[in-house]
Parts: C-alpha cells; sequence; structure tokens
C-alpha cells in the first residue's frame, strides 16, 4: 500500500510531526492573516476547538447526545468571569490571567460532577433528555439569579490586571490570541491522549455496547461519569478562554440550549467518529457565525438545511467525507468519479443559487422593507416587487433540482460501486 | 472449598410464570459442566440469573463460598465469574485486538485509569497478543469486530470472556450456528483455553456435549431432572423420556 | 388564599394539563413505537398554530381548526417517508438528530414566513368571554374549549386505538414490529401513519393553544423541553404515565405562577426578618412564582433520583 494516513497516524515521528504541524500552524496563522476579522475567527476558534473536542468526548467517543454543553462552557466563563473582577478589585485573591481558563476548567468539572452524577444514570435517548433539562433548568435559574448571573447586561470584567507576566498585560488581542492557542494545542493533545488511555477506551466501548462492558468488570455509569467530568472539564476551559477573550459573558446566551445544539450541531458536521472531527467543526461554527451570519441574514436556515442535508447522506460529517474520498484516491479508482463529481457540484451550486435566490428574495420582503422592493443577490439588482421573477425564481429552482436529483442518482452509483470493489478488494489482501 | 459454584434453591418468576423452579447445582472446582435441555427449559435464563444480568426472585448463589446473588454484572465478574453470550455481544467498533484488551484491564488492576496510556501496558498488550493467537485472529488483529466473519466474532466472544483470566467461565451456546467443521474446531479451542478452569456450559450440539463435559445437568421446566456423568445421563430413564420425548433422538446424535 | 382562587387554579392548571398531553400523547406513541424522540414535535404544535392562524383569515376558525391539523399531518407523514426513514438505518441517534435539524429548520422557516414577533391571531367571537365567574375570578371560554378538544381527542385516539383494525395493527406494532412485519401488514406504512398522526395531534393542539396563549417563534421552545420532562417524569413510553405527569406539571405551574410567597415571606411572620444583607438572599426572597419556570425540571431531577424508571414507568431491558 505504501503511504497511507493510518501509518503516519500510527509512528511516533509521523504523530510528532502532525503535533508540531499543529502548534506551528496556529503560531504562524495571525502572521498570515492580519485583518481584524481574521484575528477575531482565530481567536474564537481556538477555544470553540477545544469546546467541540469536549463534547466529542460525551457525542463521538461515548455515545451521549449531550443538550446541555453549555452549562458547562456557560458556568466555565461565569466563574472565570468572577474569578477576574475579583483579581481586578485590588485586595481580594488574585489569581493570574494565564491561570483563569483553569479556574473556569474547574468550575466546569465541578458542574458536570453535579449534574453528571444524576445525568449519567441513563444513557441513550433518555439521557439526551435529562441533559436537555438540566440545560433548561440552568438557563432558566440564570433569570434568577441576577446578582450571580449579571441578568440582562451581563458579567463583565477587564483582564488587564495585576503586574505584568515576562512583559504581557494580555490588553492586546494578539496576545490573548496566543494565549488562547497555546492552551489549545495542550488541551487537544490531552484529550488525544485521553482517548489513549483504559478509561477513554472503555467509553467507546460503552458506547458500543454498555451491557458487554459490565460483563467484563466495569460498571457503565462510573465510565460515563468520569467522562463526563473530564468532558465538563475542558468545556469549563473553553469557556474560561472565551471570558477572557470577551471580557463580557451574557449568561442567558451563553447557557442556553440553543449554544448547546450548536456545539452539538458543528461537533456532528465535523464528524464525530474522527478525532479531528470537532476542530474541523468548531472552525465551521465560527466561520459561519462570523462569516456566514455577516453574508446573509437567514444564515441559521442554510446551516440548518445542511446539517439535515448532512444527517441524511453524510452521517459521519466533513471528516468522513474527506477520510472516504482520501481513501478512494489511495485506491486510484477516483478518475472514474471526476465527471459525476463535476456533473454534481455544478448542479449543487445551480441548485443552491436558485433555493437562496428564493429565501433571500422572502427575507427581503418579510424583514428589509423598510429599505424599499430592490435587493441585491450575487451582484444582481432584483425587484422583488416584480411577481415574473418570482415565477422565475421557483421555476429555476425546480429546473435545477430535477438536474441535481439525476447528477446525485449518478454520482452515487458510481460512488456505491468503488465503494464496494474497495471493500472486496481489502476481504483479500486480509485473507492469506 | 470444595465448589466453585453452588446454587442453592434459585427461582425466577416473571409474573405468574415460574422459569426457574428451584435449582440445586454444585459444580466443583475445575469441572467441565454441560447445561442441556429442550429449549425453553431456562437454561440461558439460568446463566443471566448467575451472572447477575438479571436478578432471581428466590434462591442463593455462591462463587468460591461467597455469595453473589442479587449482585451487579460487573460486581460478580470482579469475584472471577466471566459469561459469554449466545447472540454475539462484543465492540462492534473496535478492533478485536482493542475487545481484548478492554477485556484484561480490569483484572490487570488498571480500572478507570485516564492518566496511563494503554501502549504502555505491557502486560494487557501482551494477554491480548496471547489470546488473539490462540484464538486464531492474529491476522485480523486490527480489523473491526463489526467486518468479521460470524465464526471469527464467535471466536472474539470467546477471547473477550476468557481474556480477563477468570476461573468460573459460563459459555452460552458457544457453537450456535456454525457448520460441522467449525464445531469441531471450535471444541478444541474451548478446551484449549478453558484449560484448567470451571466451565459451564449450554449446548444443544450432542457431539459438544458428550465431548467436552465431565458431566452433565439436564434441566426441564425449570428444574434439574438429572445431574451426572454423560454416561449415567445417557442412561437415565428420566432423561430419555423428557429430552425430546424420545430416547432415539439422544442415543443417535450421541454416536 | 381562597376557595375560588384555588378552584379556578385548579381548572386553568387541567386545562394547561391537558393540552401538555395532547403533545406528550403523540411524542409517547411515536417514542413507544419507533424508538424515535421526536425532537421537533413541538415545531408541529407551532405549525399547527401559525396554519391555523393563516388558514382562519381564509376560510374562517372552525374549518381552519380541522384543515390545519391535517395539513401539518401530511407535512409529519411526508417528513417521516423520505427524511426519518432514511435515516433508520444510521440507529435512534442519526433519527434524534434529524428531528433535531427538523425542529431548527422549522423554526426558520416560520420566522421567515410569519415574521419574528408574534401574530395576531385571535380567538374565534364564539371563544371570547369568561364562561363562569367565581366570586370576582374569572374562566376564560377559551380554557374550557382546550378542556373540551382534549377529552374529545383522548377518546378519540383511544377508540382509534382499541375499536379499529388499524388502531389493532398499531398496538401490535408497538409490541412486536417483526411480527406484526411477517403477517403481512406494511409496518413502515403504520409507522408513517402514526408519525402523521401524532404531528396532526401535536398541530390541533397548537391550533387551540395558540389563540389562548400567544402565537410566537418561540412557542416551540417553550412548550418543547416541557413535553421531554413530561415524558421523563411520567416514564419512557407510557402513555397512563404521560397522562399523569402532565397534569401535575400543568396544576403545579399553573399554581406557583400565582404565589408570591418567599421563605423571606414565610419568615416575616415569625419575627425573623430577612435583609439583603443576610447570605443567600437572593435564594431566600425567591418567590415561589419566580422559581415557576424551573419547578418542571427541579421535578425532572427528583424524580431520577428517586424513581429513575418515571411514575409509571417500567424496567426496560
Amino acid at each position: 500500500m505504501g503511504f497511507s494516513w493510518s501509518e503516519i497516524e500510527r509512528s511516533f515521528w509521523g504523530r510528532a510531526i502532525i503535533w508540531l504541524a499543529f502548534a506551528a500552524g496556529l503560531g504562524i496563522a495571525p502572521l498570515l492573516f492580519r485583518s481584524g476579522i481574521a484575528m477575531t475567527i482565530l481567536s474564537q476558534a481556538g477555544y470553540v476547538i477545544i469546546i467541540c473536542l469536549s463534547y466529542n468526548i460525551l457525542f463521538g467517543q461515548g455515545g451521549m447526545l449531550s443538550f446541555g454543553h453549555a452549562v458547562y462552557t456557560g458556568f466555565g466563563a461565569l466563574i472565570a468571569m468572577h474569578a477576574m473582577r475579583m483579581a481586578g478589585d485590588s485586595g481580594g485573591w488574585s489569581v493570574p490571567l494565564p491561570l483563569i481558563p483553569l479556574v473556569g476548567g474547574l468550575a466546569g468539572g465541578f458542574m458536570a460532577v453535579l449534574f453528571g452524577y444524576v445525568t449519567t444514570k441513563k444513557s441513550g435517548i433518555t439521557f439526551a433528555m435529562i441533559t436537555l433539562g438540566l440545560g433548561e433548568l440552568v438557563a432558566a435559574m440564570s433569570l434568577m439569579f441576577p446578582g450571580f448571573f449579571g441578568g440582562e447586561a451581563g458579567v463583565k470584567a477587564d483582564r488587564v490586571y495585576g503586574e505584568p507576566l515576562f512583559g504581557f498585560d494580555f490588553g492586546p488581542q494578539i496576545q490573548v490570541y496566543y494565549l488562547i492557542a497555546i492552551y489549545c494545542v495542550v488541551c487537544t493533545a490531552l484529550m488525544y491522549a485521553f482517548t489513549c488511555t483504559p478509561l477513554g477506551r472503555l467509553l467507546n466501548a460503552t458506547r458500543d455496547n454498555p451491557e458487554r462492558v459490565e460483563f467484563i468488570g466495569y460498571s457503565t455509569q462510573r465510565v460515563r461519569y468520569l467522562a463526563f467530568i473530564v468532558s465538563g472539564f475542558f468545556a469549563g476551559i473553553g469557556g474560561g478562554l472565551a471570558a477572557i477573550n470577551f471580557e463580557i459573558i451574557n449568561a442567558g446566551d451563553s447557557l442556553s440550549i440553543a449554544q448547546s445544539g450548536s456545539f452539538l450541531l458543528f461537533t456532528f458536521l465535523g464528524g464525530a467518529s474522527f478525532f479531528v472531527g470537532p476542530i474541523i467543526g468548531g472552525i465551521m461554527l465560527v466561520l459561519a457565525s462570523v462569516l456566514l451570519s455577516d453574508l446573509t441574514s437567514a444564515w441559521l436556515l442554510y446551516i440548518g438545511l445542511f446539517f439535515v442535508l448532512m444527517v441524511m447522506y453524510v452521517p459521519g460529517g466533513v471528516a468522513s467525507l474527506i477520510a472516504t474520498n482520501v481513501a478512494v484516491v489511495h485506491s486510484g479508482k477516483a478518475s472514474r468519479l471526476i465527471v459525476p463529481y463535476i456533473g454534481l457540484i455544478v448542479a449543487s451550486v445551480a441548485a443552491l443559487c436558485g433555493l437562496s435566490l428564493l429565501i433571500e428574495m422572502t427575507y427581503h420582503t418579510q424583514f428589509e422593507t423598510a429599505k424599499g422592493p430592490v435587493m441585491r443577490f450575487l451582484g444582481a439588482t432584483i425587484d422583488t416587487h416584480q411577481s415574473a421573477i418570482w415565477i422565475a425564481a421557483v421555476l429555476y429552482t425546480a429546473l435545477v433540482g430535477a438536474f441535481l436529483r439525476f447528477a446525485c442518482l449518478r454520482f452515487m452509483s458510481g460512488w456505491e460501486k468503488i465503494q464496494e470493489e474497495m471493500d472486496a478488494a481489502q476481504a483479500i489482501e486480509v485473507r492469506p | 472449598m470444595t465448589h466453585a459454584l453452588e446454587i442453592k434453591a434459585l427461582r425466577k418468576d416473571f409474573g405468574k410464570t415460574s422459569i426457574i423452579r428451584g435449582i440445586d447445582l454444585a459444580v466443583r472446582r475445575g469441572e467441565r459442566v454441560a447445561i442441556i435441555g429442550p429449549n425453553g427449559a431456562g437454561k440461558s435464563t439460568l446463566f443471566n440469573l448467575v451472572s447477575g444480568r438479571i436478578t432471581p426472585t428466590s434462591g442463593e448463589v455462591f462463587l468460591n463460598d461467597s455469595r453473589i446473588d442479587g449482585l451487579r454484572p460487573y460486581d460478580i465478574y470482579r469475584r472471577g465469574l466471566a459469561r459469554s453470550f449466545q447472540i454475539t455481544n462484543v465492540f462492534a467498533n473496535l478492533s478485536a485486538f482493542e475487545n481484548l484488551r478492554c477485556g484484561t484491564l480490569w483484572s490487570l488492576g488498571y480500572g478507570y485509569s485516564f492518566w496511563r496510556f494503554l501502549s504502555d501496558m505491557r502486560d494487557a498488550n501482551e494477554r491480548a497478543e496471547v489470546i488473539l493467537e490462540q484464538i486464531g485472529l492474529s491476522r485480523k488483529r486490527d480489523v473491526a469486530a463489526s467486518s468479521l466473519t460470524y465464526a471469527e466474532q464467535r471466536a472474539l466472544e470467546i477471547g473477550l470472556t476468557i481474556a480477563g483470566g477468570q476461573d468460573v467461565i459460563l459459555l452460552d451456546e458457544p457453537t450456535a450456528g456454525m457448520s460441522r467443521t467449525e464445531t469441531e474446531r471450535f471444541v478444541e479451542l474451548i478446551r484449549k483455553v478453558t484449560e484448567g478452569k470451571t466451565l459451564l456450559t449450554v449446548e444443544h450440539d450432542m457431539s459438544v456435549v458428550f465431548g467436552l463435559a465431565d458431566r452433565i445437568a439436564v434441566i426441564v421446566y425449570g428444574e434439574v431432572i438429572a445431574f451426572d456423568t454423560p454416561e449415567a445421563v445417557r442412561a437415565d430413564a428420566r432423561v430419555q423420556e423428557a429430552y425430546l420425548g424420545s430416547p432415539l433422538a439422544m442415543t443417535s446424535a450421541g454416536h | 388564599m381562597n376557595t375560588a382562587f384555588i378552584v379556578i387554579s385548579l381548572m386553568n392548571g387541567i386545562s394547561y394539563g391537558l393540552l401538555l398531553f395532547m403533545l406528550s400523547a403523540g411524542l409517547t406513541l411515536i417514542f413507544s413505537m419507533m424508538g424515535v424522540l421526536n425532537f421537533a414535535h413541538a415545531s408541529f404544535y407551532m405549525l399547527g398554530a401559525y396554519f391555523a392562524y393563516s388558514l382562519m383569515g381564509v376560510i374562517g376558525f372552525w374549518p381552519a381548526l380541522i384543515i390545519a391539523p391535517l395539513a401539518v399531518g401530511l407535512i409529519g407523514a411526508l417528513f417521516e417517508r423520505y427524511s426519518l426513514r432514511r435515516v433508520h438505518r444510521f440507529g435512534h441517534v442519526a433519527e434524534l438528530l434529524i428531528t433535531f435539524g427538523l425542529s431548527y429548520l422549522v423554526l426558520e422557516v416560520v420566522q421567515l414566513l410569519w415574521g419574528r414577533a408574534a401574530v395576531p391571531y385571535a380567538l374565534p367571537p364564539a371563544l371570547q368571554g369568561t364562561l363562569f365567574t367565581l366570586y370576582d375570578i374569572q374562566f376564560p371560554k377559551s380554557r374550557s374549549f382546550i378542556m373540551l378538544v382534549a377529552v374529545l381527542m383522548l377518546v378519540a385516539v383511544w377508540l382509534l386505538l382499541t375499536r379499529t383494525r388499524i388502531g389493532l395493527i398499531i398496538q401490535a406494532a408497538l409490541k412486536n414490529p417483526e411480527m406484526v412485519e411477517a403477517l403481512g401488514h406494511n409496518v413502515p406504512r403504520v409507522f408513517m401513519f402514526v408519525f402523521g398522526g401524532g404531528a396532526a395531534l401535536a398541530a390541533l393542539a397548537g391550533a387551540i393553544a395558540g389563540n389562548t396563549y400567544v402565537t410566537e417563534p418561540s412557542m416551540a421552545a417553550a412548550v418543547g423541553s416541557i413535553i421531554f420532562v413530561v415524558v421523563v417524569v411520567g416514564g419512557m413510553g407510557s402513555l397512563s404515565g404521560a397522562f399523569v405527569a402532565s397534569l401535575l406539571i400543568g396544576i403545579v405551574q399553573t399554581f406557583a405562577v400565582a404565589l408570591d410567597i418567599s421563605v423571606a415571606t414565610v419568615l416575616q411572620p415569625l419575627g425573623i426578618s430577612v435583609s439583603p444583607q443576610i447570605f443567600g438572599y437572593a435564594l431566600l426572597s425567591l418567590t415561589i412564582s419566580q422559581m415557576a419556570p424551573i419547578l418542571p425540571y427541579l421535578f425532572l431531577v427528583l424524580i431520577l433520583i428517586f424513581r429513575p424508571n418515571g411514575l409509571l414507568g417500567t424496567e426496560r431491558g
């Protein structure tokens, strides 16, 4: 076979190179992308990656579908914020800023110790419902205690306090970015290491077959509970970093079910069955919430559509999409897919244009009436008061939709054939 | 301490129906016992009761003279009893090797640790490799359990059961669904890997039963009607009468 | 606290509880039959309200009350047929995820078509006003209408499940889908029917709740989590458990909202005054009405600790 990713991953030097490249990439990223918005994206991506990875300890590695992960990130952020505020008030005990994320981590871990005891009693669908209930409980409580949760105004703190450490006072965004980047690399490494420990492996076993785990000497409840605490700890670190990054936290938003939902959504989109999946997902989350939301106010609708299509057609997420395509390229059969791929991409883009034109036109008439009937779409000027344009848009979308379906079917038949051939080849290879 | 496993007046009722109606069974250390009986006699239920999958209605179970009835499965396992399942019950997305290594972890004292790497646990890795070799899956070391053939999965099921080195082993129809040649190979495998252990096995295949067992327990309608050496059981009139209602079936299957 | 207050609160609580049961009944049926936790169930409820609102302007309230649930039921059935069934082979988590995605989409589409603010979905003249007044507290007709519809629906579903052929097949498919399939019944189609029926019931609840309460994009989220609590508290898959839990939560929450009592006010007559300087003042001065939103979830936690299988749930597996 020669070159293969799995071999690289397994060898010591291969792993070292991957980790160094990851660290180096984070290190030089701000030098490559110098704009203010790039700094925003990079800083957010750093801790969102930690959060999505921590979520995946539950979801991908443990088969625990949580709808309440924001509780742990949110508490991490809140406690970190209060710690920063206390440090700012002279006289109180003061944690140096670089250690604030750990305060967040301990807070997240503590909440996980508390709530995990109840949630991890159950698994599967019931677990999902309980995390949802507890998420709602905490979200509702945040409105009841404005003193601690900050109420509508949120909790504010200044991240510049005390003596500068080695000349860094963490005022400039770039210093904050590097703090986040260091945490990102260390936490990612630790969470990867977790997957190589007995608890990490038993967590996978509990996901696959909880009953059998009980018959090899382990309490699945204990396995889930411990993993839940580990996950809560890292989630809290992510929250603490977010607190440092924003210097303000609105508990109503940070603890909301919608927030938890977005961690679930993007971890899934990135690919829950691969370690790198949540990293991809985290980056997608930040790009979507910063760039896509700027591009269109209907961004949540597009994300929702994308999510539903992915669940239906690519349940392994983007990471699995990459992995299977890499495998196809290695098998040397990729050339057969070039034409179907082009067809699929052209059809998808055409269909997306039609659909988004309809969505944007509806959005415009619904929410932007003050701006008049004329809107801009992909450089063109469109008068939403003309019914001809609506009819044309609907007809066009229906037409390219049919074309897309055809292209899909064609692609799928080619794809499945190649997968079958590859399976057969693998079976022969293993046989003596 | 003469008995590895002792069952006293064990009962299990589901609602108004009794599935196990007072079973007494004492298995000596190092003995191989086969449990036979018609479908629905309660053989699998007996295993589920002993291994803690379900709790008995009444009665007592002793493992090495300590009482285990009503305990959770992992507690019973920790006291030295491991079991396999009739329907293959392994970790589908883990490789054959990872399956076996998981099976060794508790016995080697690694517990729930998350501060040590699996790759550094030489004893666990070696034991997993040895079992992999024993059950003939060395070639499939890194193949996911779900991608193994049926016979390979059955072998892995046995491997996972013995991985922890427990000295009382319960095998629930280990050869179910296998061809004759596969079954013969498999009986050899079972004999080899359970060397020196106390073995209880539920079996339908009479050639396996008479080839493997030191003693045979016959269960009919939730009661043990005979528990003796193969020859004595074969000659037992009550067994001949109860088992399938036909003495012919047994003798022909036995030869 | 007087008798009138108790009676009226009880009636309000029962009416809200019955509404919750209209939702949780469909959710429970779908869950116990297909193993699918339908995250989008409350979205169908919301769609029912919006559809009824839009249809009311065209065909009037009463026809809309029938057409809207049917339309939503059709959407539910189509979703089951073309989306849910596809991901069935990926397992229950994928099924839950696809309904989660649907709830996301429905929310966005509703905002897209009807806007982000509440819509003026008004009560028809026949349901406006009060049914009766006890001392000086009024009981509105609309609440009693919810009770009436819920009870009618209950009876209808019960008759359907116990007295009709399709009902018997559904009941059998609940327990033993493979066997029913083997007997020559089209189980996937039964599933589609049940899913669509559950969606229609939710939509009916939405159509009658939308004008009693408020029809707005957040209405699905507001009730969605509560009905999950109902299903867990009642015992997963237990219809009677869901009924008890619905009424319990409906009544408890209605009473709680009306009670302005806190630990501090209870301590006052005893001569202990709680001032803002005291540690835990925020907790001690919290009134029960302020706590109302979290009561169902507290209830959930308590049930899980003391009765892990729910009120009327049985051990599964």
